[in-house]
């Protein structure tokens, strides 16, 4: 065990410390509490610079294990893996997760559960950290289930409100499925490999031991994981839903991190997914309609917090894709960049609903001037997130744009132009609404927030700016130089391809200028617009029905099922139970009447069966009757 | 410390001093005047703490690297029929009489409120208590069958008289149906008896007994459905729902908890055991049955609406897992099967304790008749959602170790049909989430303003539960190393690892 490795397993450790002693003692002291859960992860924090530092001069592997559970041959152990990939994911994890409980001071300031959220807090961050130094696939997997359930926790945080316990509910049970598919790939790999540990589970599978078919089965089995955790299509329909639970869960777990998590899990397995080229395809196509299909629901959704939760759906499509079409580095780069960017996009919601009390954006407007620090570090992350230059997000999405034409898959690459264009339009559209304009009937009273919120706003703003920045081609420190899938594949980032990065500067500045158009000058009316498209607008407004469609097969298919096999069980295999009862009870019944007890009837029956035995004797064998005239 | 223990179990016959105690305790009891409930309860409390402890100590003191039978005790007593005083332990059985002494001390602790001729009532339990330890204690067949009947006959009494509902029919239901288990197995021990010839019922000497192949494919299914009645094997399952249901809480809590494990712990060690050649001649067919288990018990569990119907439907799938553990006849299965029993075990003397508190608030089992009382009982809300957790098999509790080693072992035996039986875990999530949601979310209902929260004898009863279920779950290294020194003889007598 050797330093490094050492840090990485006290990093994961520091918050399932807060957690249990915020469990345990401080519970009734709300200050407390948040101090211990802040403190725990802002050292976590350190640490994870210190081991990104340690990475960025001296890549390396460091791992060990602590044997959690041996049976015979088998061995499971927990253990902690870090090298390039790991140190990026600890440090956006545990940085996320400071700003975010940091800022829930303010935000969750007159909540009764205070303590609870910090320790539900430090739980989840725990949790993360688990899946992200993971060195085997027992172990993600265990980290996986508790980070959902962490989720269900936290959106289920006001249970009080139907809506959050319902939205909890869907999330765990929406996300069970992929963690079915997931679990499965995992027994499938292991039973081939004979271990869980990543690096020897990839040793086996590059040998070229698994055959083709099996490959791929095995593949898209583990993606099933991906498509639940990362909310990709069909499985997305938990992630809307969530935005129930109180806004700073929103931006850590269902934005920046948890999320994520699917993504990370493909890039950490990547070698096993690259052994099959169609299950890579599935991958690049699932994301790419993802994100897509996503970023059309959010064009028309007029609560805040759903239409940044499509456009999260959107997003993660985007690293999936990228991830599908070989993109290694883009997918991860386009991960850590938009943890900044929609971590501050959330969190600036959040400020805004707290001002606000509502979260419709048609009811605010012209927020601007009462809070323009919550406006101006928005503005940066909408400009991210639309892909301006010199932003975050333009980096990232060109690397993955680069990586779709270089792929040779025109349909993937124009797929994620239009996203782009829709991502700049529906970005602006309710940053315009929400910030320039008219006052709503809401915006009145606003305020700006307190400097906990705000603070941890401004802080992201920055990274949002510059963490692009180790995506430009060329320069002595480059994200590509770090976090690659092998050598040849992180070379083609050294030259910067001008025709894309324009193209996808012209797409993103005509979305923002049809924004403007729109919604500010109001050239065009948004009412109009809604006319023309009609049942096109009605269908996105629904997000297609597809909850609706789910809803149908759970009541009409599901439900009789189980109520069939409740009466079957109750009517079919007990009542065959009963009907032994019955029989037995129906026979002693019957048979009772032949004990009455009385001497003459037992003498009548002898007789008369003596009678018979001998009328039966004469007349299927006669020679016997000679016997009872044998003295 | 292990080792110091162990030194001293082996200077006395610590096995009999376990299972003695709620024996003591019952034979007190006769001293006291029923009128003074205090004193009953406390003595029942004092004499199970104490077996408890000591199964405790017994856990540590066995020596897995050794494994095999331990802190024997072997005395003729009927010799010419091969009737002898045998006990002893091994990596099974004294993880099950550790769930023993678990449960039935927070099982006394859950009827502390029970004021129906507590006497009597507490005397019926501990007798069967003393039953279930015999059981698991035994080698010697006619001992266990003896223990056996033991353990299962006060039940009617207890559930005829202290139950709700119908509770006559269901108590004359439970019982007759495990009295055709018992015949079945009576039945299988006495063709074990002639035909291995030996004039024993020692099993030590029957195990190295090899049957004639005809034989066992006979007395192997005779064997295991007796056993599996016990252990609600799909279709001899539905006195579990009737029983449960009309049982009082800690009668509940001892019999899934504890009861059902002896039915999977007599398949295993038993039928399996003894009867190789017939276990791996059924073994198929029963792997499938034990998915009817898993799959039908759950979303048999989705439809239900009173609490304890829910809980029993989930028995009945998790038992299955139990049962798949055994047919898929590996070391690993094994393994998991019986870390299952422990973690089912205490899991649902969980759930039936929380059903019990819970219905003698509301006085309601129907779930649609509750709602929000996580706001009125949060503490009971908070065991309610982790008992919920473990049973859908969250990494952390022991649910998800024991489930996930049955997975292993089944997919390296049936791989088809572990796949169909993973499909339990989605299931599990839907009634699970459903009933808590149901239950304890949502905005609080006046009509429960009134109630309490747990008091602290209920809060001692289910913490203890919930320590274990915990601690197996997020270390559960030594009690896996336990089991599996022990169910390695078995599975390489099936000619596997």
């Amino acid at each position: 065990m050797d330093t490094i490795s050492m840090l990485g397993l006290i990093t994961a450790a520091l918050p399932i410390l807060a957690f249990i002693i915020i469990v345990a003692f401080t519970k009734k002291y709300r200050l407390t509490s948040a101090l211990v859960s802040i403190t725990a992860v802002a050292i976590s924090f350190s640490l994870s610079c210190y081991m990104l530092y340690q990475q960025i001069i001296a890549p390396g592997l460091h791992s060990f294990n602590i044997p959690w559970m041996y049976i015979g041959s088998l061995e499971l152990n927990m253990g902690v893996m870090i090298n390039q990939l790991t140190t990026i994911m600890l440090f956006v994890v545990t940085l996320v997760s400071m700003l975010v409980q940091i800022y829930s001071m303010g935000y969750m300031h007159d909540d009764e559960g205070f303590s609870k959220f910090f320790s539900f807090l430090s739980l989840f961050t725990f949790s993360m950290l688990g899946i992200v130094i993971s060195n085997n696939l027992m172990q993600i997997y265990i980290f996986w289930e508790l980070v959902g359930v962490c989720s269900y926790l936290l959106i289920g945080f006001w249970y009080t409100k139907p809506e959050a316990s319902d939205a909890a509910k869907k999330a765990f049970i929406v996300n069970r499925v992929g963690d079915f598919g997931f679990l499965l790939g995992i027994l499938l790999l292991t039973f081939r490999a004979g271990t869980f540990d990543f690096i020897k589970v990839i040793a086996f599978v590059q040998s070229g031991a698994i055959e083709p078919g099996m490959m791929t089965i095995i593949a898209l089995l583990l993606f099933c994981g991906a498509v639940g955790k990362s909310a990709q299509f069909p499985l997305h329909v938990w992630l809307p839903d969530a935005m129930e639970g109180p806004t700073p869960v929103s931006a850590l777990i269902h934005a920046a991190t948890m999320v994520a998590a699917g993504v990370f899990m493909v890039a950490r397995l990547y070698a096993i997914f690259s052994m099959s080229q169609d299950a890579m395809h599935v991958i690049a196509y699932i994301g790419g309609f993802t994100s897509i299909f996503a970023a059309t629901i959010a064009l028309v959704q007029k609560d805040i917090k759903r239409i940044l939760a499509f456009s999260t759906l959107s997003q993660l499509g985007y690293m999936i894709l990228a991830l599908g079409a070989g993109g290694y580095t883009a997918g991860m780069f386009h991960l850590t960049t938009h943890a900044f960017f929609k971590a501050l996009l959330f969190l600036g919601a959040g400020s805004v609903i707290h001002a606000v009390h509502t979260n419709d954006i048609w009811q605010t407007g012209g927020l601007h001037k009462k809070m323009p620090i919550t406006s101006i570090t928005m503005l940066i992350a909408t400009l991210a997130i639309a892909g301006i230059f010199p932003l975050a997000g333009f980096w990232s999405k060109d690397e993955i744009l680069v990586t779709l034409h270089d792929s040779g898959n025109t349909l993937l690459y124009y797929t994620a132009i239009i996203t782009a264009f829709m991502t700049a339009f529906y970005m602006f559209r309710l940053y315009i609404v929400t910030f320039l304009g008219e006052q709503g009937h809401h915006s009145e009273h606003a305020h700006e927030s307190p400097l906990t919120m705000t603070i941890p706003l401004m802080i992201l703003a920055v990274f949002s700016i510059f963490a692009g920045l180790v995506g430009i081609p060329g320069q002595e420190i480059n994200i590509s130089k770090f976090i690659f899938f092998s050598e040849s594949a992180g070379s083609h980032a050294e030259s910067m391809n001008m025709g894309i990065a324009v193209t996808s500067s012209i797409v993103a500045l005509s979305g923002i200028a049809l924004a403007f158009i729109v919604y500010f000058f109001k050239f065009i009316k948004a009412e109009s617009l809604k006319k023309i498209s009609g049942p096109i607008y009605t269908l996105l407004e629904n997000k297609y029905y597809i909850d609706e469609i789910y809803m149908f097969f759970i009541k009409n298919v599901f439900f009789v099922i189980t109520e069939a096999l409740k009466w079957f069980d109750r009517n079919v295999v007990d009542g065959a139970v009963n009907l032994v009862a019955f029989l037995t009870r129906w026979g002693g019944n019957k048979l009772r009447r032949t004990t009455t007890g009385s001497v003459q009837t037992y003498a009548l029956v002898i007789f008369s069966g003596m009678i018979i035995a001998i009328i039966a004797f004469a007349i299927y064998d006669p020679e016997a009757l000679k016997l009872l005239g044998r003295p | 410390m292990g080792i110091a223990i162990a030194q001293v179990f082996n200077q006395i016959p610590i096995l009999t001093i376990i299972y003695m105690m709620p024996l003591i305790a019952v034979i007190s009891m006769f001293l006291i005047p029923g009128t003074n409930q205090k004193a009953v309860k406390v003595v029942s409390l004092v004499f199970s703490v104490i077996s408890f402890i000591l199964a405790l100590m017994l856990f540590f003191a066995y020596d897995f690297n050794k494994g095999g039978m331990q802190f024997v005790e072997h005395h003729i007593w009927a010799a010419q029929l091969g009737i002898n005083y045998f006990m002893g332990v091994n990596g099974i059985n004294v993880v099950l009489v550790l769930l023993t002494g678990i449960i039935i001390t927070a099982g006394i602790l859950a009827s502390w409120d029970v004021n129906n001729r507590p006497k009597e009532f507490f005397i019926l339990l501990l007798t069967l208590t003393t039953g279930v330890f015999g059981v698991f204690m035994t080698y010697n067949l006619f001992l266990f069958f003896l223990f056996y009947e033991i353990a299962v006959l006060p039940m009617y009494l207890l559930i005829g008289i202290w139950g709700t509902g119908p509770k006559e029919y269901s108590a004359m239901k439970l019982t007759l149906y495990l009295m055709v288990g018992s015949a079945l197995i009576l039945a299988g021990i006495l063709g074990i008896y002639f035909a291995s010839g030996m004039h024993t019922f020692d099993f030590d000497v029957l195990e190295k007994v090899a049957f004639d192949r005809n034989f066992q494919i006979i007395f192997f299914p005779i064997l295991f459905v007796g056993f599996g009645i016990l252990a609600a094997l799909w279709p001899f399952h539905t006195w579990s729902p009737d029983g449960h249901a009309s049982a009082p809480t800690a009668v509940s809590m001892l019999h899934a908890g504890v009861l059902m494990k002896l039915g999977a712990y007599g398949c295993l060690v038993v039928a399996v055991w003894l009867l190789p050649e017939g276990a791996k001649f059924w073994f198929p067919t029963i792997a499938i049955l034990t998915l009817v288990n898993i799959v039908y018990g759950s979303l048999a569990a989705v439809a239900q609406r009173d609490l304890k119907f829910i809980v029993a439907y989930s028995s009945v799938s998790h038992m299955g897992i139990v049962l798949l553990g055994i047919a898929s006849g590996n070391s690993i299965a094994f393994s998991g099967a019986v870390l299952q029993m422990f973690s089912h075990g205490i899991m649902t003397g969980l759930f039936f304790g929380l059903v019990g508190m819970t219905y003698g608030r509301t006085h309601t089992r129907i779930i649609t008749e509750m709602r929000g009382l996580a706001k009125n009982m949060p503490v009971l809300a908070v065991f309610f959602v982790l008992t919920g957790l473990c049973s859908l098999g969250l990494p952390g509790f022991s649910g998800f170790v024991a489930e996930i080693t049955v997975f292993l072992g089944a997919f390296k035996a049936f791989p088809i049909l572990a796949i169909i039986a993973i499909t339990g875990i989605v299931f599990t999530a839907f009634y699970v989430l459903r009933v808590v949601q149901i239950v304890f979310f949502g905005p609080k209902d006046p009509h429960f303003d009134n109630l309490k929260d747990a008091n602290k004898i209920e809060i001692t009863a289910l913490a203890l539960l919930m320590f274990f279920i915990i601690a197996v779950g997020v270390y559960p290294f030594y009690m896996m190393k336990v089991i599996h020194s022990s169910v390695l003889p078995i599975a390489l007598k099936l000619g596997g690892m």
